[in-house]
């Protein structure tokens, strides 16, 4: 029972890193049909971003809030990747739509760029400049298009240019006389610590489970639940699926597909960084962070077939199962009696890298049986 | 959104001016005669980049105190130490085939580089096939004696048997069976394979081995492997690399592998700046065995960690490898001095008998290109330092072939006779 | 995009014997170290033409080619392992000695054959592809799903090599410079002399090949699976046919590349899987040209010489420079430098400066995204 217990709770916890990882990038993926390589590096913005927010609440007017710099944390972090993958969206991907393997290739640019930004530039001229893009981006939004089309205009939008650069380099230049930790470029790993009510573990029916692992998996539920209600319960969510469905009908009717694109593709990002809070409380945080999780999520998420969050969350789960059943060679555990030659194959695979070798392997089996998934998309539109 | 993609340019010319920037070398102008160039070759980019950098630093460090001192003087002339500095960008070949670069191209006298050892096995054969000259800094594994290599680092004898010895003997956790945790490369898995000898031969029991991928940080498996194989505590002898080490302290303290249930690790390659990635409140109560230690309190010791700070930073620490780099700098350029020659045959003929007072003590390079050292061990304390618990009363001489390993047993290495060399049978 | 097959006419004898002649005095003209950089960089552009035959002709962008080169790679190392490897105990490489083991593992028995090593050096990467190709494209998987898996297959490779030290020797690969060849150390100046002109005769065999491939009906059918696959089903012809024979002579390419690889410069390793390394393979060719098979080659050995050089002068910005090529190319220059030039580039260009207007009802018009709001 314990041991049945304790896989469970393994299965559960590894397979929700890995949903949180892929839920932005099967919506992005599923949606848009866009293969962002760059999503690691958008994870890998979150778990810098918890760290400057970890950081912030150290500064002693916020030391009373230390304890749930975490929550912060989360909100900051899904903002700023959202940011930045609206800004990729707006420069790079934009351009490459309908061309799914240029993107892929871009998108790969990208992200080289961003993991040496994050070692070359310092996390608080970083924050500057994401401040900077995040103002304008407000500007963009928000004041009335006509404003920017009058005679003024040019002088309005100029206007909008220097107050949104100066508020970055205030930011920078304020975190970096603040922070001494921020002001200098560095390409070490950097850690966050969870507050303190958030180490050591649960003791439930004589087991431990670990606070961090608990918190991860409630980050995973509220983030799917919150998805999932998005999609099919919003105004912006039914528009979403319209342009996924029939993008030139959609626009007809009136949705502005163009603004479609950067909400799905700013909340994909967005969700990116919030698994790279998740993240960032298991391991150190460093420029390479997301390029650790990138292919398990493509993995999820071609295993449960593209568009659809059901498929997402069975394959993340199922591909958590299976590398703590042989990962942790529990099979050998649970039938001692093995003949011999398959006791010393599962033998054999239950390391941690035969694993992923064997877990590799049985999903390409899988496709043999499934080409588009467990859950395939329906229609006409896969031959495409 | 013409705005963001201004923004975006902008934002990437300022990055790369700081680079440009970043990457200008000091040069102070003293009263030289001449000068020599030797060749740095470390991973400034990828993954080992954060552990390597801090040795590019060290031996810069090195060089420009010995250039304040008047450089290297050979045959009454004083010749100026410069050097090139190569990306081996965490790729083993390309660690190849940058040293060929130096080698050929530069015709650098002798080269500092490496961290992993697949790296060095990566660059030993361009050296013995060039007949160059390397100096490696890092504690390693041994079984391996190449004429055309000076290690600095410790051998097994002077890190892991005695670090073993005092998990099985003298720790908390004596008497208790072990568990080997490893990153899935060549240090790891041939150190445990002496270990899982030395165990043997002291009568203890290795229960669990284990070997995480490069890059792989999901370590719930591990741990729930472990606590299956140790469910009444004992010693785990981690050999993680980099950033796995992160995961891995995190998450076994969440899981209650900690030192008051009777967990204890050792660990090879946790030294004081990894202790500060980690975070002190994860590690205290663990081990670690290295030749040198921040908290070593004698005047040699303090000084290089505080020339150290005073030149990259107050925040920065110093630990093993980078004192080992420094020695190698230092040596090297004492055995020019002794040969009276940059030639690198001659300078490596002239290094075996050399000695340093070194931070950690008297150091001597031994007929086998390695150092004799001081081994000490330590706990991990609050502060982010070692606790010194026990040191060995002098310098431990260092075997090139393991003695506890069947394979290796009864062999040493001499490149002072050559009859002897590389290998021979004591 | 449409001038794939019509060669601009065969260079004349003359740029032949140029071309001979370079290679010929190369090894006088620069130094050792140079002169290997270049000779690896053009056994680069083997595994460059074979991405081109496939991602450039028929449209599969592998991620995975660096299993191939590695495969390659490892049968040239094994060979030259074991034929020096004589005076070791028990007469197996020496690294065995490190792990305990006594006797040979049985898949390293053929390598003693050097006959089966040159037959395996392209046989075995080409009938793995085979495989692995026959298994993807039976179900038509193809895009992006395709990309993706050879991405997860490379990764599945990568850990098994590094994963196997007592078979493999894990990551430390195996070395070949200090190994023997016809009584001598592969690494001597010598051999690596013979080693360069041999490449750049390969190179020069491997292109004349993939030419030969493109050119006939086998070629239009490939590019017929790139333009519009279910028509070309649809007219009678099987494309899983056409791609597993074209992944694997792809895979074969790759295999010779990394052979040659190996042997000038010294080391196979897992590190020839890793997930960059087949990334940049793809980017060669989109630099240089996509079907256009020079552009392949003068792709990979550009490339790489300007990241040598950048990374000599400035470590940290290569990685600023090639993500910006990345990014560059495929949105500014989505058929390569060469495909730029041999195309309608040039007269564009002029056309954007105002001088004349140039239409074209490819690239698609719907992908022009220049009516933006403003």
């Amino acid at each position: 029972m314990e041991l049945i217990l304790e896989s469970l709770f393994n299965s559960v916890a590894i397979g929700s890193v890995l949903l949180v990882a892929a839920l932005g990038l099967a919506i992005v993926f599923g949606l848009m049909g866009v293969i962002n390589l760059a999503h690691g590096e958008l994870m890998m913005v979150g778990a810098y971003s918890t760290y400057v927010i970890q950081l912030i609440f150290k500064l002693p007017i916020l030391k009373p809030f230390y304890d749930i710099y975490i929550l912060v944390a989360i909100a900051v972090a899904f903002i700023v990747s959202g940011v930045v993958g609206i800004l990729l969206e707006q420069t790079v991907i934009r351009r490459l739509y309908g061309s799914p393997l240029e993107t892929l290739l871009a998108t790969w640019g990208v992200s080289l760029i961003l993991q040496q930004f994050v070692r070359s530039v310092p996390l608080a001229y970083a924050t500057g400049c994401v401040v900077t893009v995040f103002i304008s981006l407000i500007f963009g939004t928000f004041v009335p298009k006509h404003l920017f089309q009058g005679s003024k205009g040019k002088l309005i939008k100029a206007g909008a240019l220097s107050t949104s650069a100066i508020a970055g380099v205030l930011t920078g230049g304020l975190l970096g006389s603040l922070v001494s930790k921020l002001s200098r470029a560095s390409a070490r790993n950097v850690d966050v610590t969870a507050p303190a009510w958030m180490r050591g573990g649960v003791d439930l029916f004589g087991m431990t489970f670990p606070k961090t692992r608990l918190l991860i998996i409630v980050i995973t539920l509220v983030s799917v639940v919150a998805v999932s209600f998005f999609l099919n319960k919003s105004v912006w969510g039914v528009r979403i699926r319209a342009v996924t469905q029939n993008r030139d009908m959609s626009e007809c009717l009136g949705i502005s597909t163009e603004n479609v694109d950067i909400l799905t593709f700013g909340i994909g990002s967005g969700l990116a960084g919030v698994a790279g809070v998740a993240v960032s409380l298991l391991g150190s945080v460093g420029p390479n962070v997301g390029g650790n999780y990138i292919v398990g999520c493509f993995m999820v998420v071609v295993l449960g077939g593209v568009g659809n969050l059901l498929g997402t969350v069975i394959a993340a789960f199922s591909i958590g199962l299976m590398t703590d059943l042989i990962g942790a060679g529990r099979l050998l555990t649970i039938w001692p009696s093995m003949p011999q030659p398959l006791a010393s194959t599962v033998d054999f695979f239950s390391t941690t890298s035969m694993a992923r070798v064997m877990i590799f392997a049985l999903i390409v089996a899988f496709l043999q049986y499934r080409p588009a998934g467990l859950f395939p998309q329906k229609g006409r539109m896969v031959e495409s | 959104m013409k705005l963001s993609s201004k923004i975006f340019k902008g934002i990437a010319t300022a990055a790369i001016a700081t680079t440009i920037t970043a990457c200008g070398g000091t040069d102070q102008s003293g009263n030289f005669d001449d000068s020599v160039t030797v060749g740095i070759l470390h991973s400034l980019s990828g993954t080992m980049a954060i552990s390597e950098s801090t040795l590019v630093d060290t031996e810069k460090m090195a060089i420009e105190e010995i250039n304040k001192a008047g450089g290297v003087e050979v045959n009454g002339k004083n010749y100026k130490i410069k050097y090139i500095v190569e990306d081996g960008a965490s790729d083993w070949p390309t660690f190849a085939e940058k040293s060929k670069k130096l080698i050929d191209q530069d015709k650098v006298p002798v080269v500092f580089g490496g961290w992993t050892s697949a790296s060095r096995k990566a660059m030993l054969p361009v050296y013995e096939s060039k007949d160059a000259f390397l100096f490696y800094p890092i504690q390693y594994e041994a079984q391996e004696c190449s004429n055309n290599i000076f290690y600095t680092g410790a051998t097994p004898n002077q890190q892991s048997e005695p670090a073993t010895e005092f998990m099985y003997k003298r720790s908390p956790a004596a008497g208790k069976p072990f568990a080997l945790v490893g990153s899935d490369y060549v240090f790891p898995r041939t150190s445990n394979t002496i270990t899982k000898e030395q165990v043997k031969s002291l009568g203890g029991k290795v229960v669990y081995e284990d070997y995480l991928p490069l890059g792989n940080t999901e370590v719930a498996p591990i741990i729930s492997k472990i606590k299956r194989a140790l469910p009444n505590g004992g010693t785990i002898i981690n050999t993680l690399n980099g950033d796995q080490n992160v995961a891995f302290f995190k998450q076994i303290q969440d899981a209650g592998i900690t030192p008051s249930n009777g967990y204890y690790v050792m660990s090879y390659s946790i030294a004081e700046e990894e202790i500060s990635t980690i975070g002190p409140e994860f590690l205290e109560g663990h081990y670690g065995a290295w030749n040198y230690m921040m908290s070593i309190n004698t005047p040699a010791s303090k000084k290089f960690a505080k020339n150290f700070q005073k030149r990259w930073g107050r925040d920065r620490v110093v630990a093993d490898p980078q004192e080992s780099a420094y020695n190698m700098v230092y040596l090297w350029k004492k055995a020019v001095e002794k040969a009276g020659t940059f030639e690198d045959n001659a300078v490596r003929e002239a290094l075996v008998g050399v000695t340093f007072d070194a931070p950690q003590g008297p150091v001597k390079v031994m007929p086998n290109h390695h150092l004799s050292q001081t081994v000490r061990i330590g706990e991990i304390t609050s502060d982010g330092n070692f606790k010194i618990l026990e040191e060995t009363d002098g310098p431990v001489l260092p075997q090139a072939w393991n003695q506890f390993e069947p394979s290796s047993k009864g062999y040493a290495c001499d490149w002072t006779n050559p009859r002897k060399g590389e290998r021979y049978k004591l | 995009m449409n001038n794939f097959h019509t060669s601009k006419g065969r260079p004349s004898w003359i740029l032949w014997i140029v071309i001979i002649a370079v290679i010929v005095s190369a090894p006088t003209i620069l130094p050792v170290f140079r002169l290997n950089l270049l000779g690896r960089y053009l056994s680069l552009a083997i595994v460059a033409l074979g991405v081109d035959l496939i991602w450039g002709f028929t449209g599969l962008l592998s991620l995975g080619q660096g299993i191939f080169f590695a495969l390659g790679g490892y049968c040239a190392a094994m060979y030259l392992q074991l034929n020096s490897s004589g005076d070791f105990p028990n007469g197996i490489p020496e690294f065995f000695g490190l792990y305990g083991i006594k006797k040979l593992p049985f898949f390293w028995e053929p390598f003693h054959s050097s006959l089966f090593t040159v037959v395996a050096i392209w046989l075995i990467p080409a009938a793995v592809a085979a495989l692995l190709g026959f298994l993807v494209f039976r179900n038509r998987i193809k895009g992006v799903y395709f990309s993706i898996l050879t991405q997860a297959a490379l990764l599945v490779f990568f850990n098994f090599f590094n994963g196997q030290q007592k078979l493999i020797n894990g990551t430390n690969g195996l070395k070949t410079d200090v190994t023997l060849i016809f009584g001598q150390l592969v690494g001597s100046e010598s051999i690596q002399r013979w080693l360069f002109w041999l490449t750049a005769l390969l190179v020069i065999a491997a292109w004349s090949f993939s030419k030969w491939v493109v050119r006939g009906r086998f070629g239009n059918v490939l590019i017929g699976i790139r333009d519009d696959e279910p028509r070309v089903r649809f007219t009678g012809y099987n494309p899983t046919l056409f791609k597993t024979i074209i992944f694997a002579i792809a895979g074969g390419l790759a295999g010779i590349s990394g052979a040659l690889y190996t042997v000038q410069s010294g080391i196979v390793s897992p590190q020839f899987m890793t997930v960059p390394f087949s990334i940049e393979m793809v980017i060669w060719v989109a630099v240089g040209g996509r079907g256009t098979l020079l552009g392949a080659i003068l792709g990979a050995v550009i490339i790489n010489y300007a990241k040598s050089l950048i990374s000599e002068a400035l470590p940290a910005s290569w990685m600023f420079i090639q993500g910006g090529l990345f990014i560059l190319v495929v949105t500014a220059l989505p058929e390569g430098v060469l495909g730029w030039i041999q195309g309608s580039g040039p007269r564009n260009l002029l056309s954007r400066l105002g001088i004349s207007r140039y239409s074209a009802t490819y690239p698609k018009l719907e992908m022009n995204h220049n009516q933006e709001r403003d």
